[in-house]
């Protein structure tokens, strides 16, 4: 009865949390609105300036959402990871899903000029590009995993392959021109504010999809806290369930990367934060739990990221990296 | 009645190098049995393949009269469970929590708990002497209290056979009888037929009702006081 009462808590306060928050992130930025004309902005109610309204509507409050679906979609991605590698440290792109979306934006970017095309449609394409990439590397990895049992040699399979990847764009970025390469490595930093109301239905709906899978996979996820081969005994499909994970993740941390470029540490970070916070294991609690928080958190990134104009990653990275090293020194 | 482990031309092995061959035996209901032999020679291997976690065998091994790689996985999930080696540790996990992942092949598809569900769990802490640890962290655990934790989830799993490996590995000496006498009362009291590798051959002999030795390639399964008779257990284990 005292748990069931410490998560109910916890998720009305990380509830109130997450609207204030997303309240101060509409609000502010380089110029910053009062909560009245907020409200007229979004409800076309009293009388508000269509500048103003323009302001709100078109670019913070799809940056607000894109940041709830950006911190959530990674928090669920990382968590699904950690339990299914069985490793602390796990995150939602262990997998090679950033390397490959880094790859598909690099031969978009790098490549298409070099080629002679235009760079009409970029915003799109890097988007398209991005996620044809992480999908590509989310098949190869399938079509190995399905034939390798020991979930270790995934793991390793996985980090040599953004390896390569990384060597890769590497060249790509030698042989390209000064622009394009400044295009690339702002994407690699990471933004918000890049997406459109067009692109937030795409969006919004992928990660719909992630969600709804990583829902349905909690009582395999659970299984998995004890490991395969008890997993296995009691009765789980372990490669269905991998194969459910593996797209649940492409569809999370994979739109989100095509979308916003790598954010990194918050999937890495956030599910060691909701599992301190709920104190529990359960992934009926923590699917749910770590959307919030991540939700919340990169809300809050948002809004240091706008006073200090700072990139999202940098600030992700900041807050991020403490929690890691406290995971680290905690296991030790 | 129906045996509920029965081998039958049972071969396993590596590279074409057979660890046992050959194999005709069964286990029995209400029955302790003890599996020893040297390291190497295919303890650990045998009762994987039992646990249905090694399919790399020839022969059949059949679980109440079904073969078992005829058995769906939530079927032989309600047949047998299984206890390994491996000790546990997961981030905020109650024992109660781990006890009653044992009630997955039953739950629904989010695993919720039944009333029923919940008496099972409490049931398998209590015939395991872990009730008073229900609620503490698996992390906060003694190696002997996490094993009895695994050995209770293997209860919840309500199957008629159980296997384990090695359950005795990390324990102290105390410990080491207090788990096997758990076990004979598992078998007895509940009629389960309960099958574990050991290296510790004075628990086997005072524990368990049959002791199944491998002599590779060859298994010999028989009640304790025959095969201490039969002088098997000096001549293999070097007494």
């Amino acid at each position: 009865m005292r748990r069931i009462s410490l998560t109910s808590t916890v998720f009305c306060v990380l509830g109130v949390m997450a609207i204030l928050l997303f309240t101060v992130d509409l609000c502010t930025g380089s110029v910053s609105v009062s909560l009245e004309n907020t409200w007229y902005a979004l409800t076309g109610a009293g009388d508000c300036p269509q500048t103003t309204r323009n302001v709100i509507i078109n670019i913070r409050l799809v940056k607000a959402l894109t940041a709830i679906i950006a911190g959530g979609a990674l928090a669920v991605s990382g968590l699904q990871m950690q339990t299914l590698f069985r490793n602390p440290l796990a995150g939602p792109y262990v997998l090679g899903i950033s390397s490959g979306a880094s790859l598909g934006v690099a031969v978009f970017i790098l490549g298409a000029p070099m080629l002679g095309l235009s760079s009409a449609g970029i915003e799109l394409g890097t988007a398209g590009m991005a996620w044809l990439g992480s999908a590509l590397v989310l098949v190869l990895i399938g079509s190995i995993a399905h034939r390798i049992r020991d979930i270790m040699v995934i793991l390793i399979l996985g980090m040599m392959f953004s390896s390569a990847i990384g060597a890769l764009v590497q060249i790509l970025q030698f042989l390209s021109n000064e622009e394009s390469l400044k295009a690339y490595v702002v994407w690699t930093m990471g933004s918000l504010g890049e997406v459109t109301w067009n692109q937030m239905w795409v969006m919004g709906a992928a990660t719909c999809a992630g969600m709804i899978l990583a829902i349905a996979a909690v009582k395999p996820l659970n299984m998995l806290l004890l490991g395969e081969e008890y997993a296995r005994t009691m009765g789980l499909s372990v490669r269905r369930s991998r194969a459910m994970l593996f797209m649940s993740t492409t569809l999370l941390a994979g739109t989100v990367t095509a979308f916003c470029g790598p954010i990194g540490f918050i999937g890495l970070a956030i599910p060691h934060v909701a599992r301190m916070l709920f104190n529990n294991s359960d992934h009926r609690i923590l699917v749910p739990g770590s959307f919030l928080v991540g939700a919340t958190v990169m809300l809050g990134c948002d809004i240091i990221a706008k006073q200090f104009t700072f990139p999202i990653n940098a600030v992700t990275a900041l807050l991020g990296i403490p929690v890691v090293i406290w995971v680290v020194l905690k296991n030790r | 009645m129906e045996i509920p482990v029965h081998l039958t031309d049972f071969t396993i092995g590596y590279d074409r190098k057979p660890l046992l061959s050959e194999i005709n035996t069964s286990f029995k209901s209400g029955t302790l049995t003890a599996l020893l032999g040297r390291n190497g020679t295919g303890k650990s291997t045998l009762l994987r393949a039992l646990a249905g976690l090694n399919s790399h065998y020839s022969g059949t091994i059949s679980l109440f009269g079904t073969d078992m790689r005829r058995m769906s996985a939530q079927n032989l999930a309600r047949t047998l469970s299984f206890v390994s080696t491996t000790r546990q540790r997961i981030a905020a996990m109650r024992c109660r929590d781990i006890v009653a992942l044992g009630r997955a092949p039953y739950t629904n598809w989010s695993g919720n708990l039944t009333a029923a569900d919940r008496r099972i769990v409490e049931d398998a802490l209590q015939a395991t002497g872990m009730s008073a640890f229900a609620d503490r962290d698996i992390n906060s655990l003694s190696d002997g209290e996490c094993q009895r934790i695994m050995i209770a989830r293997a209860l919840a799993q309500e199957t008629p056979i159980m296997l384990l490996d090695e359950p005795t590995g990390f324990l102290d000496l105390p410990n080491r009888y207090e788990l096997g006498r758990l076990l004979a009362r598992l078998a007895h009291d509940r009629g389960k037929c309960v099958v574990f590798s050991t290296h510790e051959l004075e628990i086997a002999m005072k524990t368990a009702d049959n002791l199944a030795v491998i002599e590779p390639p060859h298994l010999h399964n028989n009640s304790t006081s025959d095969i201490i008779s039969s002088g098997l257990v000096s001549r293999l284990l070097a007494l």
